[in-house]
């Protein structure tokens, strides 16, 4: 039973999807359901987070399976610091999510979030590539069927695209890890990454591969490296994200950026850092490269916006720029060992902050859009602040957060990657930190446009925030404050994971 | 029962049904169907029962079940059957898909008892294909196959029925001539003068003879497995048959071809194998594209299927000139899964839609809003695109990896098509499921836009169906060692008669 936890955790939301799907069609049940199972999941992920052995560190909650023993695949999972922060953060934004639905919840919508929770739980806690690729490309179908919840014809289409810009991704990886799989007869993640760090994973795959033994590691990475780079997305892979955030509901929209992009950086953790070390160490100048252009353009891509969600998408991309600038950067040196300790333990809490901070702000959005007919437009309201002062005040708590505001969440994880990447990639640092300035302007044109200035008089009559939309952001506003001010909260969890996953 | 007898059983059932439908009078006619899937379901009893039986011990030969009677002296003609992993499998796809052919065959009036005696002949000789051990009684039941499928496809098909239906004869016969042609070589040509194949496996052919011998009995199978070029019946053929036709064709009739093609041409003649190999691999590499990218390209639901069986087949073929024991095996297992997924394909198709809304037509289907008026079978459509797709968790998903693993081993180039494949799979599958069941809003056609459709509700045999074969796609692809391991065993063990292959080529 003890053995069998995150087993349980992982499959609790589909038997909750499950229950959804067969309950009548009445909302209070499906609300009730709903949020009874994401209450629960976040309960569990909490008692294991409690549970986890941080002094200990590396994997616990162990289980192994034969599952398919002649291609090496095992039902094969566990959690350390990084997997349960991820487990916590999914939790969290998936009932928030729920709460943001409010009166858009129905069956179909409810069932289709917890049975994405299960496959987010999944990928944070398997081991072997197959066990964690069903999840990673499972969690397409219940994404692809809400972003199309967004009802216009560009919803569609968006879904359309991020399905298959995914899929493809997905299929680069897999044909990496077959030639992995071919190379060392393994699929498992953890014997990959003892014989990467034995240096013998390149060796294998130059020796299975003749034809080509220059390239073969190269190629396996790019494969690997593209999966993962469409899903945070890296610049210029990045072009489903801003349709399928914007056309997307609100409350999907927060499931896509508060968790769905962080299986990309998680893979990036999980599956290329520890598997090719050296690779990333001798590429560290076209990847630094990768992860300032991400940062930059994509800063100014948000400056350029006229619509708000496409202004908070790309500053999703931005602020998941920042995390590839810290795991790039902790590959070009092997020290100094606390500055890469800053840069890893400023990506994990980046992971988080953004997850909830991302997650809030499209909420807010959601909460304009419903009182403006679907109307986001940056020069469509302006003076909100005088009739709307707890949304405006709140919403400006989550800009704040997102810009990085010591005292707040953002921060902490930006200035420990900052920190540690200007000792170990200077001039990248230097070039990123452009994104950190316009980010500033971008966020506070939002500000002054929508809440400040004259009221506009069409939204003289703009109602304030609900009781339930109050009590829906208040607790995520809460928890930005508490990791402003107490990041070690949430560093404690991880720190020892942290210093294991550096190669 | 003693269990050497079950694999037989599964025929003798079949054909007891043929016998007992034909034997009732024209006013019971609505018997039939009870009588066929009766029979259905005690064979599939009998599949299971033997491949729960099947005897894995690293000793015993996986070739089991041995049935010998002697039927013809000279030449030396037996009834000479038995099962391996590979058969015991396919045993289990018949009776799955004739079980659910029988379920989705439900609302047949226009003269039931031919169309369920000729059913059960078409899944008698599929169940005697695949455990023949004697080549002459191998060709017997193949031919027993091909001539009931033009009378059920000519009377009681739809679109372009006759043409169809002679089309899709004509290049079985072809096929079956070549394959002819070929099993009297191999009489003439092996020393004992002999048909069983057990004999002949262990026979070295002079490789001049297997260099043509090889092609001619593969190309005669290939057809039937829609090796392209030769594929051009299968599309017309599975549109224009009635559904459990359908059902049928796409899910055992195609795996005849591949079967044959691994248990005769491939197991006899090694070294001509050798010879052709890389001719193959390209054939089966280009149909696999060739049928995605045509069914990317079409605007009726069915021939999109239709032509992903092609692309599917492509991947089974391309498995099995793989010769290494993953390939092969994921070869094997994509036989299985496709005679599911495609059959479950066309049951949503060719039963759910096409017989309530009388069009297959995906862009009037667009305007039906038929995922609000059907939602059972927009339901089990998208789980049958997803398996069809490859998604992880269904049984393509664990065939396809097998077969692409395979083909890095041995061919790394074709690889990179195949995996192309893959993608227009996806593709293809997901144009028409968003265009039949989810049009864009707005973009559905007007006049049908907001008109509410009123169809016949899904009734329960179809129910009963669906959710057989979706739990059979989910069930193997959750837990593949179930098919993988008797698979695996019957080419990996010393004792097989196919164990040469997975060694490269020396016999």
């Amino acid at each position: 039973m003890s053995n069998s936890l995150l087993t349980i955790l992982t499959f609790f939301p589909l038997a909750g999807a499950l229950l959804v799907a067969l309950l009548p069609a009445k909302r209070v049940l499906i609300r009730a359901a709903g949020l009874g199972f994401t209450f629960a999941a976040l309960g569990a992920a909490l008692v294991l987070a409690f549970h986890y052995d941080r002094a200990a560190g590396g994997l616990q909650f162990v289980e192994k399976w034969d599952w398919i023993p002649s291609l090496d695949i095992q039902y094969y999972l566990g959690a350390d610091g990084l997997s349960l922060m991820l487990l916590l953060l999914t939790a969290i934004v998936t009932p928030f999510a729920l709460l943001a639905l409010g009166d858009r919840i129905t069956k179909l919508n409810v069932s289709l979030i917890l049975l994405l929770q299960t496959t987010l739980f999944g990928t944070f806690t398997a081991l072997n590539f197959i066990h964690w690729f069903l999840f990673y490309e499972l969690s397409l179908v219940p994404v692809f069927l809400l972003i199309r919840m967004g009802g216009s014809v560009k919803a569609t289409a968006a879904a359309t695209q991020f399905f298959i810009y995914t899929l493809f991704g997905g299929f680069a990886m897999l044909l990496g890890f077959l030639a992995i799989h071919q190379a060392t007869g393994t699929f498992n993640l953890i014997d990959l990454a003892a014989l990467a760090h034995q240096s013998k994973l390149g060796n294998a795959l130059k020796a299975a591969f003749h034809w080509h033994p220059n390239c073969i590691n190269l190629l396996v990475f790019s494969g690997i490296f593209l999966g993962l780079a469409v899903k945070v997305p890296v610049v210029p892979f990045h072009t489903w994200l801003p349709d399928a955030y914007t056309e997307a509901p609100a409350p999907v929209s927060m499931l896509l950026t508060g968790v769905l992009s962080k299986m990309g950086v998680y893979g990036f953790l999980r599956l290329l850092m520890p598997l090719f070390p050296g690779l990333m160490h001798h590429l560290a100048v076209p990847l630094l490269g990768f992860a300032v252009v991400t940062i930059v353009f994509s800063a100014l891509a948000a400056l350029a916006q006229k619509d708000l969600k496409r202004i908070v998408a790309y500053s999703s991309i931005n602020h998941l720029g920042y995390c590839l600038l810290g795991v790039f950067a902790v590959t070009t040196a092997l020290h100094p060992e606390n500055d890469r300790a800053a840069a890893m333990n400023g990506v994990l809490l980046q992971v988080f902050n953004h997850g909830i901070t991302a997650a809030a702000l499209f909420c807010f959005i959601g909460f304009i859009e419903r009182r403006s007919d679907g109307l986001r437009g940056l020069n469509d309201f302006g003076g909100l602040r005088t009739v709307a002062p707890v949304l405006a005040g709140l919403m400006g708590i989550s800009i704040f957060s997102s810009l990085g505001l010591p005292g707040l969440n953002g921060f902490v994880g930006e200035f420990l990657i900052f920190k540690g990447s200007f000792a170990l990639a200077p001039l990248a640092s230097t070039l990123a930190a452009i994104g950190l300035f316009v980010t500033a302007v971008f966020l506070l044109t939002l500000i002054q446009r929508v809440f400040t200035g004259p009221l506009n008089a069409r939204w003289a009559a703009f109602p304030d925030l609900t009781t339930s939309e109050r009590f829906t952001v208040a607790p995520i506003i809460a928890l930005m404050f508490v990791l402003g001010i107490c990041p070690q909260l949430l560093i404690a969890l991880f720190n020892n994971t942290v210093l294991k996953l550096l190669p | 029962m003693p269990t050497e007898l079950l694999p037989t059983a599964t025929i003798l059932t079949a054909f007891l049904g043929v016998a007992l439908i034909l034997l009732i009078p024209a006013r019971f006619g609505h018997c039939a169907k009870w009588i066929a899937l009766l029979s259905a379901l005690t064979g599939f009893g009998c599949a299971v029962a033997a491949f729960r039986g099947y005897d894995m011990t690293p000793g015993a030969d996986p070739l089991q079940s041995i049935v010998n009677l002697p039927w013809v002296e000279s030449p030396s003609i037996g009834f000479i059957t038995g099962a391996d992993g590979v058969s015991l499998v396919l045993l289990l796809l018949t009776g799955i898909i004739a079980i659910t052919g029988v379920l989705f065959s439900w609302n047949i009036t226009q003269q039931p008892r031919a169309f369920f005696a000729l059913f059960l002949t078409i899944i008698g000789g599929v169940y005697g294909v695949f455990q023949s051990l004697d080549l002459f009684l191998l060709f017997v039941f193949y031919e027993i196959v091909i001539i009931p499928k033009y009378f059920l496809i000519s009377n009681w098909g739809s679109t372009n029925r006759e043409y169809g239906a002679m089309k899709l004869t004509i290049y079985s016969v072809a096929g079956s001539a070549l394959v002819l042609l070929g099993l009297l070589a191999t009489y003439v040509l092996s020393p004992e003068h002999s048909l069983d194949l057990r004999v002949l496996a262990g026979t070295d052919f002079p490789v001049a003879f297997q260099f043509w011998a090889f092609p001619v009995m593969f190309l005669g199978f290939g057809i039937l497995a829609g090796l392209w070029p030769f594929h051009t019946w299968a599309p017309t053929g599975h549109v224009a048959a009635p559904t459990a036709v359908s059902m049928l064709l796409a899910g055992v009739v195609m795996k005849l071809g591949s079967y044959g093609a691994l248990r005769v041409a491939m197991t006899l003649f090694p070294l001509g194998l050798e010879y052709w190999r890389i001719p193959i691999a390209i054939l089966a590499t280009v149909g696999l594209l060739y049928g995605a990218l045509v069914a990317l390209a079409q605007r009726d639901l069915k021939f999109v299927v239709g032509y992903s069986s092609i692309n599917h087949m492509g991947f089974v073929l391309l498995g099995l000139v793989t010769l290494n024991s993953v390939g092969l095996s994921g070869a094997v297992l994509q036989m299985f899964s496709h005679g599911i997924i495609g059959g479950l394909l066309f049951a949503v198709v060719g039963r759910m839609i096409y017989d309530r809304t009388h069009t297959r037509e995906i862009a009037l289907l667009g305007g039906m809003n038929l995922a609000k008026a059907l939602p059972f079978a927009a339901f089990t459509f998208v789980v049958a695109s997803l398996a069809s797709m490859g998604m992880p968790g269904f049984s393509g998903f664990i065939a396809e990896i097998s077969i692409l693993l395979g083909a890095w081993k041995t061919f790394p180039i074709f690889l990179i098509f195949a995996a192309l494949g893959v993608v227009v799979t996806v593709a293809f599958t997901l144009r028409a499921l968003q265009r039949t069941f989810f049009p864009a809003h707005g973009a559905a056609a007007a006049p049908h836009g907001d008109a509410s459709h009123e169809f016949d509700p899904i009734t329960l045999p179809e129910r009963l169906g669906a959710i057989l074969l979706m739990a059979a796609t989910l069930g193997v692809g959750l837990f593949p060692q179930i098919l993988l391991v008797p698979i695996l065993h019957s080419f990996e063990s010393p004792l097989s008669l196919m164990h040469h292959l997975i060694q490269g080529v020396a016999k």
